[in-house]
């Protein structure tokens, strides 16, 4: 395993650094909206980690791309990091979402548009995960998982075009709200100073984390080929 | 008098939210972590297994 790069060393700490800035805009710099009070501060991390997800997942699918073209192993692991890292992701937007509605909606969860097609994204690439378990061949696998990935991605713009689409309760934060938005509210210019900051350093954590789970991939290649290695000796 | 509106203490919530972001973000960098050490250990069991093994074939 060759050691870590000075390039990700450096990013380490820059990422933790943004964070800390990222934390301090959001608690200590970003005021505290009047109508929903201080939860209304999930919003930066909990919008900046859906981002993390499409973006996650759209890296999936055109790495798979490239790896269809290119029959390279290395694309087939950053299809792979990706979509970990955009499941974790998913999540966290889904549960702070839930955190923030309750207050907001006066419930944990509710049936909607933009609720269900995020839960069906990040159900449909658990499954990306479970189904590639089952193949045994590499070579397969990453066929399979290139084009899964693929049409899995199809999810990701109808999440975020669902609250614009159909009758929803979600506000929408670019763009104008459907009147039945609950929760919605101006940006304040240091709201929004927040809010953009907090979406460079998500994209930042991002970059970091994907680059560790590509190195934690190519070192479980090394471990099952040295295995291989004994098998056949 | 005119009503005003209050600002509702959603304080607990913030924190709970923000309690499940981070505590989501470590878990996952401990899990890389954790992963990373078993991979190393494996690696350098192979590492010894192999060795042992060309050294019991030499004598």
């Amino acid at each position: 395993m060759q050691p870590m790069p000075k390039t990700l060393k450096i990013l380490n700490g820059v990422t933790a650094v943004l964070l800390l800035v990222a934390l301090c805009l959001v608690f200590l710099y970003a005021p505290r909206e009047a109508i929903m009070g201080d939860v209304q501060r999930v919003f930066y991390f909990h919008v900046s980690a859906g981002w993390v997800g499409g973006l996650a997942f759209l890296v999936t699918a055109v790495a798979g791309v490239i790896y269809l073209i290119r029959r390279q192993s290395r694309w087939d692991l950053l299809a792979v990091a990706s979509v970990e890292i955009g499941i974790v992701f998913t999540f966290i937007n889904i549960a702070s979402g839930s955190i923030w509605a309750r207050p907001a909606w006066n419930t944990w969860w509710t049936w909607d548009p933009r609720l269900v097609t995020a839960t069906i994204m990040e159900l449909l690439y658990v499954a990306y995960l479970m189904l590639r378990q089952g193949i045994d061949d590499p070579d397969r696998r990453a066929r399979f998982g290139s084009v899964y990935g693929l049409a899995a991605f199809l999810s990701v713009p109808i999440t975020f075009l669902s609250i614009r689409f159909f009758r929803t309760i979600h506000p929408v934060v670019i763009g104008s709200n459907d009147p039945s938005a609950q929760g919605a509210f101006d940006m304040t210019p240091r709201m929004l100073q927040a809010f953009l900051f907090s979406l460079l350093t998500f994209t930042f954590v991002y970059v970091t984390l994907v680059w560790h789970r590509v190195r934690l991939g190519r070192l479980a290649e090394q471990v099952e080929q040295r295995k291989m290695e004994m098998l056949t000796a | 008098m005119m009503l005003q509106e209050v600002t509702p203490d959603t304080f607990g919530y913030m924190l709970f939210g923000y309690g499940v972001i981070l505590g989501t973000m470590a878990l996952f960098v401990l899990s890389l972590v954790n992963r990373f050490r078993n991979l190393r250990k494996d690696l350098e069991l192979l590492e010894e297994i192999k060795h042992s093994g060309a050294k019991t074939e030499n004598s």
